[in-house]
């Protein structure tokens, strides 16, 4: 701290005897305050550049006609979003992502916290457990969905064969209009419910012992019981988290439609991330795209803040 | 749930217990094994449907040949070394001095930069995507390792992280190092950095394994093979070599998912703190 001695102006300085312990402590809050600065600076800007500017850019970007690579624009106010939205390609975008999300959500939630429940009723084998559920949660999306298409594979797939010689019906699992959005939702919850249950295994570990001796004073003997008076309510707080996570996870589904799909056949498992990156980047049409990114901005920006007001109001300890 | 009931679970609970986990173990890990079975397996095999693991005729050496020649497999493999280290690296350099800055020292414009960090936390990246492909053909990076690397070395996640991290170090040590004379930067990387060494490692997992994983950026940023970090490489490789030849195909995908579940499984508590980060607290 030995920056800054000459600087510092004293408008109000007074002629008492204070006034030079005032001036050391007003020359060192100067010198905590270049310091600080000079240590955050390298990050301000690069916040600045490549966050918040790209971001206005975006809705700057949306509210013109530009196409990349042209040398003159117009602006056109809201145009490209009401292209946006009578486009049916966009529209069923929008349907399936959420449609995705909805099966993802709850399947990711659900299967998390009972392999959560299960891993946590028994002292053996913990970790290994642990680590089985949670691999596909860090294996390279792109190549284990290089590594889903020979199991989905209509003829020589595992998934058929398995179904054929159980007497069961199989299907054409990526090129059917009907299964495909619901094959990449397994997917979706094959990658996530790791991340889940690990998470719901944290939670668990913070449940006092207490409640549960309390619960047994009242008489909550069985399994089921404690699960339901004890378990369950303190799990509140972790589990709207979870939903948040992979919901936001689950909307920023892309690698495997991009590996698998290519959002066919038709527009069937076509999702908002890769209408984004396919209008953007492979038809440069730059306007139209920046107002799908601004749409996709806005859900994901909406989606937290809804759930940190929820998380802040409704769930908490009692 | 931990010691529900006091004694431990009754034997055939824990029987039922250790079925079911095998059960829903094995079925997520079906993927991985289907793959490296395939990799192994002749074209014939692999055509010829069948339920058996283990490959009549051994086919690894071939396949795993042609995923290491036909593709710049090995290419895109250090391309991914390159990418994530000079990311993890860069956003340490970075993010580190401005957290420890905005939790330990008092200054004029400190919460509006901590709202900015909140903010940009809350910003998806692919949002951005359109106007960093433009920054980056206006400043010539793009097709690059630079175009790679660049968006990504200052890491909102990670200064909230270290900041979070920083403030539980007593303003104690912070003043006896001052008193020793050490500069405010030598306090971040000789004091603070070392003793939020945990938060460290966490945040590098996280980094490193979600930038080892990204497929979207560098699908917009890189057209030449040779820049091609591992995801966007292998599925060059099965759109132009592979196509239906799964065989090598599977093989490059083992190769690629393998180094990070050696790691894994090497650190598991680790990855699981570095990728549920900040979450649990």
């Amino acid at each position: 701290m030995s920056l800054a001695t000459s600087t510092a102006p004293e408008p109000a300085a007074s002629s008492t005897d204070s006034a030079g312990g005032r001036k050391a402590l007003r020359r060192q809050r100067l010198a905590e305050t270049i310091t600080a600065w000079s240590l955050a600076g390298p990050a301000l800007i690069l916040l600045v550049t490549l966050f918040f500017l790209p971001v206005f850019a975006v809705f700057a970007i949306a509210l013109t006609d530009w196409q990349f690579g042209a040398s003159d624009l117009a602006f056109v106010g809201l145009g490209n979003f009401k292209e946006v939205f009578a486009d049916e390609g966009f529209r069923a975008s929008l349907v399936n992502t959420i449609v995705y999300v909805a099966i993802v959500v709850p399947g990711t939630i659900s299967l998390g916290l009972v392999i959560a429940l299960l891993i946590e009723s028994g002292k053996s084998c913990r970790a290994f457990y642990r680590a089985i559920h949670f691999l596909p949660f860090m294996a390279t999306l792109t190549a284990m969905a290089i590594a889903w298409e020979p199991l989905l594979h209509p003829t020589i797939g595992l998934v058929n064969q398995t179904l054929a010689s159980l007497g069961l019906p199989t299907a054409n699992w990526l090129r059917d209009e009907g299964t495909v959005l619901p094959v990449l939702a397994v997917i979706g919850i094959w990658q996530n419910l790791g991340y889940a249950m690990v998470l719901f295994l944290a939670g668990l570990k913070s449940i006092p012992q207490d409640l549960y001796d309390a619960a047994d004073i009242d008489g909550a003997d069985l399994w089921f019981d404690r699960l339901r008076t004890v378990t369950l309510p303190m799990l509140g707080p972790v589990s709207m988290f979870v939903f948040i996570v992979v919901a936001l996870r689950a909307f920023e589904t892309f690698d495997t439609v991009q590996v698998l799909t290519q959002g066919g056949p038709g527009h069937a498992s076509e999702m908002l991330l890769f209408t984004l990156y396919r209008e953007s980047f492979q038809y440069l049409r730059t306007g139209y795209g920046a107002a799908v990114a601004v749409v996709f901005l806005c859900i994901v920006v909406a989606l937290t803040l809804i759930q940190a007001r929820v998380l802040d109001k409704r769930v908490h300890y009692q | 749930m931990s010691t529900h009931s006091p004694q431990g679970l009754s034997s055939s609970s824990a029987v039922m217990r250790h079925a079911a986990l095998l059960i829903t173990g094995a079925l997520i890990l079906i993927p991985f094994v289907w793959m490296v079975s395939l990799s192994i397996k002749p074209p014939g095999e692999i055509f010829r449907a069948s339920f058996s693991f283990w490959p009549h005729e051994f086919y690894g050496i071939e396949n795993y040949t042609k995923a290491l020649t036909e593709a710049p497999l090995p290419q895109y493999m250090l391309n991914g070394v390159f990418v994530c280290a000079s990311i993890v690296i860069l956003q340490i350099l970075i993010c580190a001095p401005a957290a420890y800055a905005l939790a330990k020292l008092d200054f004029p414009g400190k919460n509006l930069l901590f709202a900015m960090v909140l903010i940009a936390l809350l910003l998806p990246h692919e949002v951005l995507a359109l106007p960093l492909f433009i920054l980056g053909y206006q400043i010539g990076i793009l097709n690059t390792y630079a175009a790679l690397i660049v968006p990504y070395v200052v890491s909102p996640f990670g200064i909230f992280l270290f900041r979070q991290f920083f403030k539980t170090i007593p303003d104690d040590v912070i003043h006896a190092a001052r008193l020793d004379g050490l500069s405010e930067l030598s306090i971040v990387w000789k004091i603070m950095v070392p003793m939020a060494l945990p938060a460290i490692i966490a945040f590098g997992i996280f980094s490193v394994v979600g930038h080892w994983n990204s497929l979207f950026w560098p699908l917009i940023a890189v057209r030449d093979q040779s820049l091609m970090p591992p995801p966007l490489g292998i599925m060059a490789f099965k759109n132009e070599e592979a196509g239906n030849d799964y065989g090598p195909l599977m093989a490059a995908s083992t190769i690629v998912v393998l180094p990070l579940i050696i790691a894994f499984l090497s650190a598991q508590r680790w990855f699981v703190e570095g990728l549920t980060g900040g979450a649990v607290k």
